[in-house]
C-alpha cells in the first residue's frame, strides 16, 4: 500500500515541535513527511535569537539537525518557499516545482509588521526576526554610530539592546505614552523607562514618524508629527507582527478580519484536509506571538492526527517573564485589572526601582492578574495563585512586599494542585513530575530529561526544582543541600568538619572536602566558620580574601565605594568627652554623620585609606571596633533602666554593657542584636530581637529569636526569673547552639522555626540539656570571650595589615576620581553619576 | 588597527594578596590587580571601576572560581566578573576593560593604551 503525503509548510520553531511529536506517534508510519522552509537555515530558536549577537552560531540556537530529519525520513527542503497552494488539487507550488498532499500543516509563523512611513525601504531599515536580519543589522552596525527601534514593546525593547550591544547610541521611539504599552500599566511603564534610560537608551515616547529622508549628520533622518526629528545611521522596525497567512489568503480559506488562519478546536482550517499552527493561526479570535501556545497547539494537532477524539486546543496562557536589558518585568494574566469589579494592590518602591501590582477579583479571593517591573522574584508564586485560582492569604499583599530574610515568599510546592502547570513550554504539570518520580526518576536532571520541562523558555527552573525537591523529599530522598559548587556540603556539616579535624585554613579545607578554588557564597561561610572555631584575627594572611569587603576592612562599604565606621558604644551609654572625640574625628575627615537605631553614632564617607588614621584616633580615645561590618554580634539597646526610672527594677544598662562585652566580635551565620529593659514597660523593644531581656522583679525573662526589619518576629519567652549568671549560661548555650547549626545567612528566627519540633525542641536542648552539649557550648563560648581582640586595635598597630588600606598601592596620594561630594543639610554627601 | 599600547610597572610582587586583589592607578584609570596563585597564570587586571554603581571597588570583591573560570564578585551588588574575558555572569551584556598582566623580575606590569602616542599618531 503507498503510503499518505504530509507537508509541513515553514520550518520555523512550531512546524519543527510538530514534527518531534508527530514522527513520534503511530500514525507517522503512515506518512510519508515533506517539509518547506523558506527560511535557509533549519528550525533554530527564535526565543534566543539576540543571542546570535553575543556569541551564539546558528548551530547553537537550531533546534534539530539535518541528520535527524535523514533519520526520521522527513524529507526537508529548505531555501524553497510555498508560492501557491491549489486546495481542488491537493498541490503546493514552489519555484522548484508542485507537490500532492494528502494532509497539509500551515506553520508559517508571522512577519514583522512596518508601518507604511514613507522612505522605509532604505537600506539601512531593518525588521528583527530572522538570522539573515541579524546579519544585515550587524553589516549596517559595522561604521554607524546610532540606532533606532520603532516600537517599545518587548520585541523592540529587546532590538534595542541588541543595537547597543553592537556598539551603538541606542533609541527607542514608541507611538503609545508608554513602553510595552500591552504588558505594562503607566507606573510600571514609566519605572521601565527609567531604569531604560540610566541604561543609556533614549526613549521617545507619544512619537509617530511621518517620513525618513536622508540625514545630515547622520544617514537618516525621522521627521516625527509634532515637528522634532531625530537622526540616526540605521533604524529597526519592530511595531508588531502579522500572521503569515499569504498562502490561506489566496486559497480562499477562512482568515480573520485583522489576519491569521481561522482554525477550531482541533488546529483544523476551514478546509478539513489543512491544519495551522504557531503563530499563523487565529483561534477564537486570537493570535498567540509565544512559543508555548504554538508548541501546545502542535501537540494538539499530532494528536489530532492519530485520531484522537479528545484532543483540543483550548487557548494559552499569555503571562510573560523577561529580562529585558538586565531589567526584570513580568506580566501575568489580567495585567490591566479589565475584569469588572477587580481590586488592585500596588507595591512601588522607586528608590529601589521596584513595581509591583496584583489584580484581585471583586471578592478579594483569587488573583487575576499582575505587574512586575525591577525584580521578578515574585513571579512564580503569583502566576500559580492566578493559573490554578489557589485561595489567596487573608493579607495578599505580603506576596509583593519586599521580602525579609529568606527571599520572595513562595507558595509551598505542597499546596499546588496535581494539575498545576509546572513548565508552560511543554506542558508538565505537577502531576506529570510526580509521576515521573514514581516510575523511578530521583533527581532534577532525570525529571528534566524525561518531561522536557525548563528546557523551552526556562522560565520555570526555579519552580520546577522546588517541585521535585518537595516530592523527593517527601518520598525520603535526601536532597542535596550543598553549600555551592565547591562543597557538597550544608554549613553545619562544614563546621563539623573544621572543628572536628582542627582545620585552620580555608586552602586545607577546600583540598580535603571540597573542589575548585571557591566563590564569594563559600569563603565567607568558612571565614566566619574558622574565626568562630578558632577565634584569630580576620585579618590574619590565610583569612584575608575569604571575607567579603566590610569584613577586610573592617567598614560598612557605602554607594560610592566609601565607607562608614561605627565604633561600639555598650549599651548606649558614652561619657561626653568620647562624644566629643567622635564629634571632632567626625569634622576633620569631614564625615557624614548619624544616630543609628542600634544607640551609637555612624560616621559616613572615610577613604579607605583614612581608615587606618582615624581609627588609630578613636583607639586612642579608648572606643573599640563595633563589628557593624560583620555578622556578628551588633548592639545590645537598653533603656535607661532602674538608676535613674522611676519603674525600673533592675539596672538594665548594666546589664547591656555586660552582655555587649560579652558577645562582642563572636561570628555568627547572621548579625545578632540584643536588647535589655530595665521593666516590663520594654522601653528598650527587646522583643523585636534576637536575644531580648526583660527585668523582672526576681531577675531577668529572657525572649529569644525575634528581630525587626521587614518581616518582624516577636521573640518567644524561653526562660524568666533568671539570676544574672544562669542569663549569661543560657544566652551562651543558645547563641553557641545557633553559631554551630544554623545555616548561612539564617537568622535566629528563621533557624528556630526550622528546628525540628521548634521552641520546644530548643528548650530542652538548652534548659534541660537533652542532647548532652551544654558543658561544651558553653565551654567554646567562654574560650572566644576570653581570646577577644579589637580588630582595629590589632590592624592598626601592624604595618604589614595597614598596607591593605592603600587605595591605589603605586600612588598613594592619588584620590578616587570619582568620589564627588555636595552638601546637604550642612554635612557632606556623595553624589555618584549613574553609571 | 590595533591601538598602540604600552607596558607600564604598577606595583611589586610584595604589594599584591594572595586570592585576592589591589588597586592601582594607571593611564587608563584605576585597575583592580588579582592573585590567584593557585592558578597558572596567576595575574589577571581588569578595570577597577563596578559598572553597575560607577564605583571604584572591584579590586575589594572576592575572587573565587565558578565552573572552572576565575571570577570576581563585586562587593556592592555581588554581580560576578570573568577575570579573563571581563564578561558579567549574570549579564553578558556588560563587560569590564581588561588588561594583559605580565610578572617581570620583581615587578607587574600592565599594558595600557598609550595615550601619548595615540595622540601623535592623531
Ligand atoms: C527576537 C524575538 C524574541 C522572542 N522572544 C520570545 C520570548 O521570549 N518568548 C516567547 O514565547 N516567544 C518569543 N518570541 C516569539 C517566538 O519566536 C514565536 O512565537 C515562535 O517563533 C513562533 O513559531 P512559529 O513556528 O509559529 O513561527 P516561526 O518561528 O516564525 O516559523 C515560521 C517559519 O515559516 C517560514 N515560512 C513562512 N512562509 C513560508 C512559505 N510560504 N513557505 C515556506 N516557509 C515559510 C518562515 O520563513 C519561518 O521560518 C520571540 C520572537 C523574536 C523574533
Ligand atoms: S523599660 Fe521600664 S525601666 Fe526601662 S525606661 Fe521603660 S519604664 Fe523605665
Ligand atoms: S539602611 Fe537599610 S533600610 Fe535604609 S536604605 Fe539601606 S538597606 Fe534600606
Ligand atoms: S515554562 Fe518555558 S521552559 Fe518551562
Amino acid at each position: 500500500m503507498s503510503k499518505k503525503t504530509l507537508i509541513v509548510i515553514g520550518n520555523g520553531m512550531v512546524g519543527h515541535h510538530f514534527l518531534e511529536q508527530f514522527v513520534a506517534s503511530p500514525e507517522a508510519a503512515e506518512y510519508e513527511i515533506l517539509v518547506f522552509g523558506e527560511e535557509k537555515q533549519l528550525a533554530y530558536d527564535r526565543v534566543h535569537l539576540s543571542e546570535y549577537f553575543t556569541g551564539s552560531t546558528h548551530a547553537d540556537l537550531a533546534m534539530g539537525t539535518a541528520d535527524w530529519y535523514t533519520g526520521q525520513g522527513i524529507k526537508l527542503q529548505l531555501n524553497e518557499p510555498v508560492t501557491a497552494l491549489e486546495r481542488d488539487q491537493r498541490m503546493v507550488t514552489t519555484p522548484k516545482g508542485n507537490y500532492g498532499y494528502d494532509e497539509l500543516v500551515l506553520a508559517t509563523g508571522s512577519f514583522p509588521f512596518v508601518p507604511p512611513i514613507e522612505g522605509r525601504e532604505h537600506p539601512h531599515c531593518f525588521v528583527y526576526r530572522t538570522l539573515d536580519d541579524l546579519d544585515a543589522i550587524r553589516a549596517s552596525a559595522q561604521d554607524g554610530k546610532s540606532g533606532v527601534v520603532v516600537g517599545g514593546g518587548l520585541l523592540g525593547l529587546e532590538a534595542a539592546n541588541a543595537l547597543r550591544s553592537l556598539g551603538l547610541q541606542a533609541h527607542v521611539v514608541e507611538f503609545a505614552p508608554r513602553l510595552m504599552p500591552v504588558q505594562l500599566d503607566t507606573d510600571g511603564g514609566a519605572l521601565l523607562r527609567h531604569k531604560i534610560e540610566e541604561l543609556g537608551v533614549q526613549v521617545h515616547t507619544e512619537k509617530a514618524t511621518t517620513d525618513i529622508v536622508e540625514g545630515e549628520n547622520a544617514r537618516l533622518r525621522m521627521n516625527f508629527n509634532d515637528g522634532s526629528h531625530l537622526e540616526t545611521d540605521l533604524i529597526v522596525f519592530s511595531a508588531g507582527i502579522r500572521p503569515q497567512d499569504a498562502l490561506a489568503r489566496a486559497s480562499g480559506l477562512e482568515v480573520g478580519e485583522r489576519g491569521g488562519i481561522v482554525v477550531n478546536d482541533q488546529c483544523t482550517t476551514s478546509d478539513p484536509h489543512i491544519h495551522a499552527i504557531g503563530e499563523c493561526a487565529l483561534w477564537d479570535q486570537r493570535i498567540f506571538g509565544l512559543v508555548a501556545p504554538g508548541y501546545t497547539m502542535a501537540r494538539t494537532l499530532a494528536s489530532v492526527l492519530n485520531s484522537d477524539r479528545n484532543a483540543a486546543f483550548t487557548g494559552a496562557d499569555m503571562s510573560t517573564k523577561l529580562k529585558l536589558l538586565g531589567v526584570d518585568v513580568g506580566s501575568i494574566g489580567d495585567a490591566h485589572g479589565q475584569t469588572p469589579g477587580a481590586r488592585n494592590i500596588r507595591f512601588n518602591d522607586e528608590q529601589a526601582g521596584h513595581y509591583r501590582r496584583m489584580v484581585i477579583s471583586a471578592d478579594g479571593k483569587t488573583l487575576l492578574g499582575a505587574i512586575l517591573v525591577g525584580d521578578n522574584s515574585h513571579y512564580d508564586t503569583l502566576l500559580q495563585y492566578a493559573l490554578n485560582g489557589i485561595a489567596l492569604p487573608s493579607n495578599p499583599e505580603t506576596l509583593i512586599l519586599p521580602e525579609g530574610q529568606g527571599g520572595a515568599p513562595t507558595l509551598g510546592p505542597d499546596a499546588l494542585p496535581e494539575t498545576a502547570s509546572i513548565c508552560s513550554c511543554h506542558n508538565v504539570t505537577k502531576g506529570d513530575i510526580c509521576g515521573v518520580i514514581d516510575a523511578g526518576c530521583s533527581d532534577l536532571a532525570g525529571v528534566k530529561a524525561e518531561t522536557k520541562a525548563s528546557t523551552g523558555c526556562g522560565g520555570c527552573t526555579a519552580l520546577l526544582k522546588n517541585v521535585v525537591d518537595n516530592e523527593l523529599e517527601k518520598r525520603g530522598v535526601a536532597v542535596s543541600k550543598d553549600l555551592c559548587e565547591h562543597f557538597p556540603y550544608s554549613r553545619q556539616d562544614l563546621f563539623h568538619l573544621v572543628k572536628v579535624n582542627g582545620i585552620r585554613t580555608f586552602r586545607t579545607l577546600i583540598s580535603q572536602h571540597g573542589k575548585g578554588q571557591g566563590c564569594d557564597i563559600c569563603k565567607p561561610v568558612v571565614g566566619s566558620i574558622l574565626a568562630t572555631c578558632w577565634n584569630e584575627h580576620i585579618l590574619a594572611t590565610d583569612h584575608v580574601p575569604l571575607q567579603d569587603t566590610n569584613d577586610t576592612f573592617m567598614a560598612n562599604m557605602q554607594k560610592n565605594g566609601t565607607y562608614s565606621i561605627v565604633p561600639r558604644i555598650p549599651g548606649g551609654e558614652i561619657t561626653p568627652d568620647k562624644l566629643i572625640v567622635l564629634g571632632e574625628v567626625a569634622k576633620e575627615y569631614d564625615l557624614y554623620t548619624k544616630i543609628t537605631g542600634g544607640q551609637r553614632v555612624d560616621l559616613f564617607g572615610a577613604t579607605l585609606s583614612e581608615l587606618p588614621e582615624i581609627w588609630e584616633k578613636l583607639i586612642a580615645a579608648g572606643f573599640e571596633t563595633g563589628h557593624a561590618y560583620g555578622k556578628s554580634l551588633r548592639t545590645v539597646k537598653s533603656c535607661v533602666g532602674s538608676t535613674w526610672c522611676r519603674y525600673g527594677v533592675q539596672d538594665s544598662v548594666g546589664m547591656a554593657i555586660h552582655l555587649e562585652n560579652r558577645y562582642k566580635g563572636l561570628r555568627a551565620p547572621h548579625k545578632v542584636k540584643m536588647a535589655v529593659s530595665g521593666c516590663t514597660r520594654e522601653c528598650a523593644e527587646a522583643q523585636s530581637k534576637d536575644f531580648g531581656v526583660i527585668a523582672t522583679e526576681n531577675g531577668w525573662n529572657l525572649y529569644v529569636c525575634g528581630n525587626g526589619g521587614m518581616r518582624p518576629r516577636h521573640a518567644d519567652l524561653f526562660a524568666t526569673d533568671l539570676s544574672d549568671e544562669e542569663l549569661i549560661r543560657t544566652i551562651d548555650r543558645v547563641v553557641m547552639f545557633y553559631v554551630r547549626t544554623a545555616d548561612r545567612l539564617q537568622r535566629t528566627s528563621v533557624w528556630m522555626e526550622n528546628l525540628e519540633g521548634g521552641l520546644d525542641y530548643l528548650k530542652k536542648v538548652i534548659l534541660e540539656d537533652s542532647l548532652g552539649i551544654c558543658a561544651e557550648l558553653e565551654e567554646h563560648m567562654n574560650g572566644i570571650a576570653d581570646t577577644y581582640q579589637c580588630e582595629w586595635k590589632t590592624a592598626v598597630e601592624d604595618p604589614e595589615k595597614r598596607k591593605r588600606f592603600r587605595e591605589f598601592v603605586n600612588l598613594p596620594e592619588q584620590k578616587d576620581p570619582v568620589q564627588q561630594w555636595t552638601t546637604e543639610r550642612g554635612q557632606r554627601r556623595p553624589v555618584l553619576e549613574s553609571a | 588597527m590595533k591601538a598602540r599600547t604600552c607596558w607600564n610597572a604598577v606595583c611589586t610582587v610584595e604589594d599584591l594578596v594572595p586570592e585576592s586583589g589591589i588597586a592601582v592607578w594607571t593611564e587608563d584609570g584605576p585597575v583592580a590587580v588579582f592573585y590567584l596563585p593557585h592558578r597558572l597564570p596567576a595575574l589577571f587586571a581588569i578595570s577597577h571601576t563596578d559598572p553597575f554603581s560607577g564605583a571604584n571597588v572591584l579590586a575589594r570583591g572576592i575572587t573565587g572560581d565558578l565552573k572552572g573560570e576565575p571570577v570576581v564578585a563585586s562587593p556592592l551588588y555581588k554581580q560576578h566578573f570573568n577575570l579573563i574575558t571581563g564578561v558579567c555572569l549574570e549579564d553578558d551584556s556588560v563587560r569590564v576593560k581588561t588588561y594583559a598582566v605580565l610578572l617581570d623580575g620583581n615587578r607587574i606590569v600592565l599594558e595600557t593604551a598609550d595615550k601619548q602616542r595615540e595622540a601623535v599618531a592623531a
